[in-house]
């Protein structure tokens, strides 16, 4: 491609319509709750389809940004293409030609102007957003499907679709977001439905606590989030106005603000700050990461649905989409080691550590996505842009599908239990297909060759170690073991070994049970609404009492059809499966969207995740960025002559680094991405982590047939021997005592000394000020009621009520009570008015 | 000229709605006058905008006309109470309010 020559970018439709993709479950949610319940599906037939027409405008939408990235490069794209097999040693861009800079396609109206600043609402769609796009929509429509028969019966059926709807809503407002307003937007929109749903059973009050537990953690950090903003906007806005036309919430002008070299490192490094704060928040890193495994208590197709794409990668996509700001901020270009690799490998170990000592299936996939989302966050950390977005692609698949798994096992087989140890065991051949799904997604889980987590998993890990941050490296390969090692646990515990208790056709109504663990209850019984009070009582799957239970029993089996309690465990039904066999398909091969170490026997071609979604660093000049009107394509010729500094990749050993987040780009032109640098992928290096994971998987299954399966004597009841292994087992158990030090410490030493001050302060400054004004007053008051009061005043009144009833009297007889005589009186007044606004007027 | 010719008619009615209700005993009469005179007083108005040239006149004109609905059902919901009440609406007989 010369880059003299006039390159223009095809757009489309689709992509000009983005905001469709939000809008149309915007307007399903309030078509569900307006008219829902009339519905002979109760209103999942409305999220159903607007979560349907979701994914296929934002599949539209993926396949003409891929022609509008590919229109940009025609002519010389296709000699990076299979055939040629260039191998990635050679830089894409050479002899300083760059690749253009793929401008997103924004389609917004303003809402509101003030004073110059616009706010837009509409669509900005870039690699990034259109692939997180497509996710989601695909996401959210299987777990829709599933959701269509594991919540069937619920008695806020209609509620719970709406609700879920809207939760997609928001994410895919928050994704195509043009302005930090509209990220706002759509990410309060998540908080609130994430309150909603992991409180859908808030009669029990474990579960309400969760949602409240939720919504509150990532408050704070949605603090976070609006200092940042402002911080940014100050920080940007003038330059925004000067260079771009802009204002200091667009998205693009921060970006390109931030690498312009002008901007101030103080706003860039608080800006930073406070926006990582918002997303360790919603993403649940290492401080405040206690809510997500407490959302389990939700439905479980709410847990995939947030734990997947959604919620949780929010916090990920905000640091990605934003990354300029971080790059420079934390100083990422120069290898500084960032706040945001610090926090990622924390998560990444202590969640994992974590994953051990649950007994509830769902939590063991709640710390594994906490552990997950560590690996993101040490890959934005350390400039493996790349990789961490893929990483969110890949890991949305199968970590939905382990908890759809996780919710057919507990549909069909332990009674709504997702109690491990007490409920499961041995179901690989009650559930095959479930078994299969769940075994791909955990091999995918735990990066195994050539499942889609290796390819994304592996990919950071290698670019960690090979952008310097050699410890990293060794907490990321860590982080693996760990991973496979839980997973070895969970999979054993669920599949394997003996049945026990609800797996094995065992109803246990005892109440210790009940108490201990919080169960899904699923009140799966009558098909029309219960009264709250009985909902309530049945609410327990495994009721605590007998009665309870058993009504509970019966209610699921008429309902299912099916009467399966009595047949004990069982494959669930197809509308559980489809959606469980596709994400499993996807887990599988997901991961060849981006598979770096083919690149360099396939040539770069195949790397379509760094070909489509990674923006191009490439310097533009400023007024080629134009904001585009509705319907409007955006032109960019890349007029510029190959004088620019090239987005070399910064992989080439000793080489200077140069171009986009390293040099200020040129007087007119702005850099809207760093030059992140890329990975040599190295056979020894594949074989490393490859070899770590393995040896985890020999070591953990060896140790769960010894200690589960034969019970040996050395292993089982190590913890009650051993005083250290005791010790770190309760510390575990405990969570490290977050929620202990979050609530009886922080929340205790912040709120009682303020109340007590408070309560000091009303008593000792208030009150006496109260008291002597008071008596004040009345002193003042006494001297006035005898001087003025009795003697001015009511001589006053008494004069004025002499006058008023004098007058009153005489003006008696008018007030006949004839209607006709106060109609002669209006109009003869009305009269001599006129009369009088003639005169005056002719004279 | 035409417009005067509207005015004049508008004056004719509106004396014609006063005589009606001062004259009138019945209070169904009384209501139609009422309606005579803010239809005299629409006439005013649509004929001012034609001399004017602007629309506004006749903006009001829909206005005064939705309103003289609604007063006329106020109205008649009144007379309809005071004839459950007495069985009669003569309104010379009704001077409750008298001072």
């Amino acid at each position: 491609m010369l880059a003299a020559e006039a390159a223009e970018l095809s757009s489309g439709w689709f992509l000009e319509n983005a905001w469709l993709i939000a809008l149309i479950p915007g307007i399903g949610f309030a078509l569900i709750i307006g008219f829902g319940k009339h519905l002979p599906m109760k209103g999942s037939e409305i999220g159903l389809l607007s979560m349907f027409a979701s994914l296929v405008l934002a599949t539209g939408a993926a396949i003409q940004w891929v022609q509008r990235t590919n229109s940009a490069g025609e002519g010389g794209e296709e000699a990076f293409g299979i055939i040629n097999s260039i191998t990635r040693s050679i830089p894409r861009a050479t002899e300083g030609e760059a690749e253009p800079f793929i401008e997103p396609v924004v389609t917004s109206w303003v809402w509101w102007s003030n004073a110059n600043l616009e706010f837009g609402i509409g669509s900005s769609v870039n690699g990034l957003a259109v692939l997180l796009l497509w996710l989601v929509a695909f996401i959210s429509f299987f777990v829709q499907i599933f959701s269509l028969d594991y919540v069937r019966g619920d008695r806020r059926y209609t509620h719970f679709f709406a609700s879920i709807t809207l939760f997609s809503a928001g994410m895919l407002v928050m994704l195509m977001a043009e302005n930090m307003v509209q990220l706002i937007l759509g990410w309060e929109i998540m908080g609130l439905c994430s309150f909603l749903l992991i409180g859908h059973w808030w009669e029990e009050e474990a579960n309400s606590r969760a949602g409240l537990k939720a919504f509150l953690t990532v408050r704070v950090g949605d603090v976070g989030l609006l200092v940042g903003t402002a911080i940014l906007f100050f920080g940007a806005n003038a330059w925004a106005v000067d260079n771009l036309d802009s204002n200091g919430f667009n998205i693009g002008a921060i970006q390109a603000w931030a690498l312009s070299g002008e901007a101030n490192t103080q706003f860039l490094l608080w800006g930073a700050v406070a926006l990582f704060i918002a997303a360790i928040g919603k993403s649940g890193q290492f401080p405040l990461h206690t809510w997500l495994p407490d959302a389990m208590a939700g439905p479980t197709p709410v847990s995939s649905l947030l734990h997947s794409s959604t919620m949780v990668v929010a916090g990920v996509f905000l640091v990605a989409q934003v990354y300029p700001v971080f790059w420079q901020g934390f100083n990422i270009d120069g290898g500084g080691l960032s706040m945001i690799a610090i926090i990622g490998g924390i998560t990444i170990i202590i969640a994992a550590l974590l994953a051990f000592v649950q007994d509830d299936i769902k939590k063991v996939l709640a710390y594994s996505t906490v552990s997950q989302l560590g690996y993101m966050m040490l890959g934005l950390g350390t400039g493996a842009w790349l990789p961490a977005v893929f990483h969110i692609f890949t890991h949305a698949f199968f970590k939905c599908c382990l908890f759809l798994c996780a919710g057919s096992i507990s549909h069909s087989a332990s009674h709504h239990s997702f109690d491990m140890k007490k409920d499961m065991g041995g179901l690989r051949k009650k559930m095959p297909i479930t078994f299969a799904a769940w075994i791909v997604s955990t091999l995918a889980l735990t990066g195994v060759f050539p499942f889609a987590g290796f390819w994304s998993k592996d990919e950071i890990i290698d670019n960690v170690g090979s952008n310097g941050y050699d410890f990293l490296l060794w907490v990321g390969l860590g982080g693996a073991a760990l991973t496979a090692m839980y997973m070895t646990r969970a999979t054993y515990l669920t599949f394997f070994g003996e049945p026990r208790g609800a797996s094995a056709g065992e109803y246990h109504e005892d109440d210790e049970h009940a108490e201990e663990h919080e169960m899904e209850h699923i009140s799966v019984g009558a098909p029309e609404p219960r009264s709250l009070s009985s909902a309530a009582n049945t609410g327990h799957g495994v009721g605590d009492e007998g009665s309870a239970g058993d009504e509970s029993h019966g209610g699921h089996g008429a309902d299912d059809g099916s009467d399966h309690h009595d047949d004990g465990p069982h494959e669930s039904g197809p509308l559980l499966l489809i959606p469980i066999v596709v994400l499993a398909f996807f887990a599988l091969f997901a991961g060849l969207a981006n598979p770096t170490p083919l690149a360099s026997r396939f040539g770069e071609g195949i790397e379509s995740m760094k070909k489509y979604v990674e923006p191009r660093a490439t310097p533009v000049p400023f007024e080629e960025v134009i904001a585009a009107g509705p319907g409007e394509s955006i032109t960019i010729i890349d007029g510029r002559p190959s004088t620019t500094p090239s987005a070399e990749e910064g992989g080439e050993e000793g080489g200077e680094k140069s171009g986009c987040g390293f040099t200020a780009p040129e007087p007119g032109t702005a850099c809207f991405f760093p030059a992140v640098s890329h990975a040599e992928p190295k056979f020894t290096k594949i074989l490393l982590s490859l070899g770590v994971v393995a040896a985890a998987y020999a070591v953990a299954i060896a140790f769960n047939v010894s200690y589960y399966g034969r019970r040996n004597k050395h292993l089982v009841g190590l913890t009650d021997r051993s005083k250290v292994m005791r010790g770190g087992f309760l510390f575990l158990k405990n969570k490290y005592y977050l929620d202990y030090l979050y609530e009886n410490v922080i929340v205790r030493a912040i709120a009682h000394p303020i109340s007590k001050a408070t309560y000091w302060f009303n008593q000792h400054v208030l009150d006496a000020a109260v008291n002597d004004v008071g008596i004040g007053a009345r002193k003042t008051g006494e001297w006035v009621y005898d001087n003025i009061d009795q003697k001015v005043v009511d001589g006053a009144v008494d004069g004025s009520g002499r006058i008023a009833s004098e007058s009153g009297r005489g003006l008696q007889p008018t007030q006949s009570g004839k209607v006709s005589q106060y109609g002669a009186l209006l109009f003869g007044a009305a009269a001599v008015g006129a009369i009088v606004l003639v005169l005056v007027n002719v004279s | 000229m035409l417009a005067v010719n509207f005015l004049l008619l508008a004056a004719a009615l509106f004396c014609i709605g006063v005589y009606g209700v001062i004259a009138r005993r019945n209070a169904v009469m009384v209501l139609m006058s009422i309606e005579l005179i803010l239809n005299a007083v629409n006439l005013n108005l649509i004929a001012f905008a034609l001399m004017t040239g602007a629309v506004d006149g006749q903006v009001f004109a829909l206005y005064v006309i939705a309103i003289a609905a609604a007063e006329v059902g106020v109205g008649l919901a009144m007379v309809l109470m005071i004839y459950r009440n007495r069985k009669s609406i003569a309104l010379d007989e009704l001077s409750e309010m008298k001072g």
